[in-house]
C-alpha cells in the first residue's frame, strides 16, 4: 500500500462500495423523499468512484479502465475501508454509516483540492461540494432520530455504537498518499461531536478498531456485495446498455 | 452549438447552464473541440449531452468534432446566466441563490415561489427529480416546485 495509485484506488473503492450499498435503498426507503435522497447520494458516490477509478487505471498504466477495476477484481484486491461494506442494517445504521463517511470524505476531498496532484485536486474540489450536502443530510437524520422518540433514540444510539469502531481505520497513515489521513481526524471530530451532542447521543469510547480494508483484508460482507455487483459484467464481458 | 439544450431541463441551453466551457477550432485542420463540465460528478445526462453536441456539430459540418470533459474548475450555480435564470423561473423552477466564493455549505435562504413570487415557501425534500434540484412548496399558492440547489 503506497503511492498515488493505491490512494486513488482506495478512495474510488470507498465511493463505489458506498454507492452500491446506498443503491440498495432505492424503492425501499422509509419514505419517498428519503428514497430520492439516498439514491441521489448513491449517484454522487458513483460519480466520484468513476473519476477516481479511471484515474487509478491511468496511474497504474496496465490498461485497466473503470469497468475493469470495478467489475473484474476479487475481494482481496479491493482497497475500500470496512465501514462502507458493512450491511445497511436498519435505517439508523445506514444513517450512522453515511454520517461518518461524509464527515470523513468532506475534509478529505477539501484537502485533496489543495494537493499537488492536478487530477486529484480537480476531483476533490468537485466532490467536496457534494460531500457537504451528504453530511448535512445525514446530520439532520442523526439529530431527528437521536432527539426523537425513545425508540428512535435507542436505535440511533445502537447504530452509532455498532459502527463507531470502523471509523478509526479511516484515519490510519497512508504511505505515499498526497493527503495524510491522520490530519483529517480533527475536522471529523469537529463535525461529528456537536451533532451527537445535539442529538442527545453518547459518543462511544474508543476501543476495538478493526482495520485491514486498505490492505485487501475485508469482512465477509464484501464478497456477497461484489458477487451481486459483478455478476452481469462477468457473465457478459463488455456488456453495454 | 449554443442551441443544445440540457436533456433534463429542456428550457435551458448548455451555454446558459454554464456547463459549456469552451469551443475551439484548430486553425490548421478546422477540427472543433468542445469542452464541457458536469454539474454533479454522477450526472447521468452527460452521455446524452455529449451525443447532442456531436450531432449538432455534425449537422453544422463538423463530423469529426471532439467533446472534452473537464472537472476543474468545478461547476457552480453562479455560472448560470441571467437569461438562464429567467428561463428556469418561467419554467416553474426556482433559480439558485448566489454562492459566495469559497463557501461550501450553501445557506438556506428563502426561496421565492416561481409561480406567485411569494417568499412563504418550505422545503419538502432536500433531493429532487435530478441531482441538481430539491423539491419545495409555496405556502401562499400551494404550488409544489423544483428549486435548483445553490452549489
Amino acid at each position: 500500500m503506497n503511492g498515488p495509485f493505491d490512494f486513488a484506488l482506495a478512495l474510488g473503492d470507498d465511493a463505489l462500495i458506498a454507492a452500491q450499498r446506498l443503491g440498495d435503498w432505492t424503492s425501499r426507503a422509509p419514505e419517498m423523499e428519503e428514497d430520492v435522497a439516498l439514491t441521489n447520494i448513491a449517484l454522487d458516490q458513483l460519480g466520484a468512484a468513476r473519476l477516481l477509478l479511471t484515474y487509478a487505471g491511468e496511474l497504474e498504466g496496465a490498461g485497466r479502465d473503470e469497468d475493469a477495476l470495478a467489475y473484474l477484481r476479487d475481494d482481496r484486491e479491493f482497497r475500500n475501508c470496512l465501514l462502507v461494506e458493512l450491511p445497511n442494517g436498519d435505517f439508523a445504521v445506514t444513517v450512522a454509516k453515511l454520517f461518518f463517511l461524509s464527515a470523513y470524505q468532506l475534509p478529505l476531498y477539501a484537502a485533496l483540492a489543495g494537493c499537488g496532484d492536478e487530477r486529484l485536486a480537480a476531483i476533490g474540489a468537485k466532490a467536496r461540494k457534494e460531500s457537504a450536502y451528504h453530511l448535512d443530510h445525514a446530520s439532520l437524520w442523526v439529530r431527528r432520530l437521536g432527539d426523537g422518540t425513545a425508540e428512535s433514540h435507542r436505535r440511533m444510539q445502537a447504530a452509532v455504537d455498532q459502527v463507531w469502531p470502523y471509523v478509526h481505520e479511516l484515519f490510519a497513515p497512508f504511505p505515499g498518499a498526497p493527503v495524510d489521513p491522520t490530519t483529517l481526524r480533527a475536522a471529523f471530530d469537529a463535525a461529528v461531536d456537536p451533532v451527537l451532542a445535539e442529538a442527545t447521543l453518547a459518543r462511544p469510547a474508543d476501543g476495538w478498531a478493526p482495520a485491514g480494508g486498505r490492505d485487501g483484508l475485508h469482512t465477509e460482507h464484501l464478497s456477497y456485495l461484489l458477487t451481486e455487483m459483478q455478476v452481469l459484467h462477468r457473465a457478459h464481458p463488455g456488456a453495454q446498455w | 452549438m449554443a442551441a443544445v439544450v440540457d436533456p433534463e431541463i429542456r428550457v435551458i441551453t448548455i451555454d446558459e447552464l454554464g456547463i459549456l466551457r469552451a469551443v475551439d477550432e484548430d486553425p490548421a485542420t478546422g477540427r472543433v473541440t468542445v469542452t464541457i463540465t458536469p454539474t454533479y460528478t454522477g450526472c447521468p445526462a452527460m452521455d446524452v449531452i455529449r451525443a447532442d453536441i456531436r450531432r449538432a456539430l455534425s449537422a453544422a459540418g463538423h463530423p469529426d468534432a471532439e467533446v472534452r470533459t473537464v472537472y476543474s474548475p468545478a461547476w457552480s450555480t453562479d455560472w448560470i446566466s441571467e437569461t438562464g435564470r429567467a428561463k428556469l423561473a418561467d419554467a416553474g423552477i426556482a433559480p439558485p441563490d448566489t454562492v459566495r466564493a469559497g463557501q461550501v455549505v450553501p445557506l438556506t435562504l428563502a426561496v421565492r415561489c416561481p409561480r406567485c413570487g411569494s417568499p412563504e415557501t418550505e422545503q419538502i425534500s432536500r433531493f429532487g427529480s435530478t441531482a441538481c434540484k430539491a423539491l419545495w412548496r409555496c405556502r401562499s399558492c400551494s404550488e409544489p416546485f423544483d428549486h435548483l440547489k445553490a452549489l
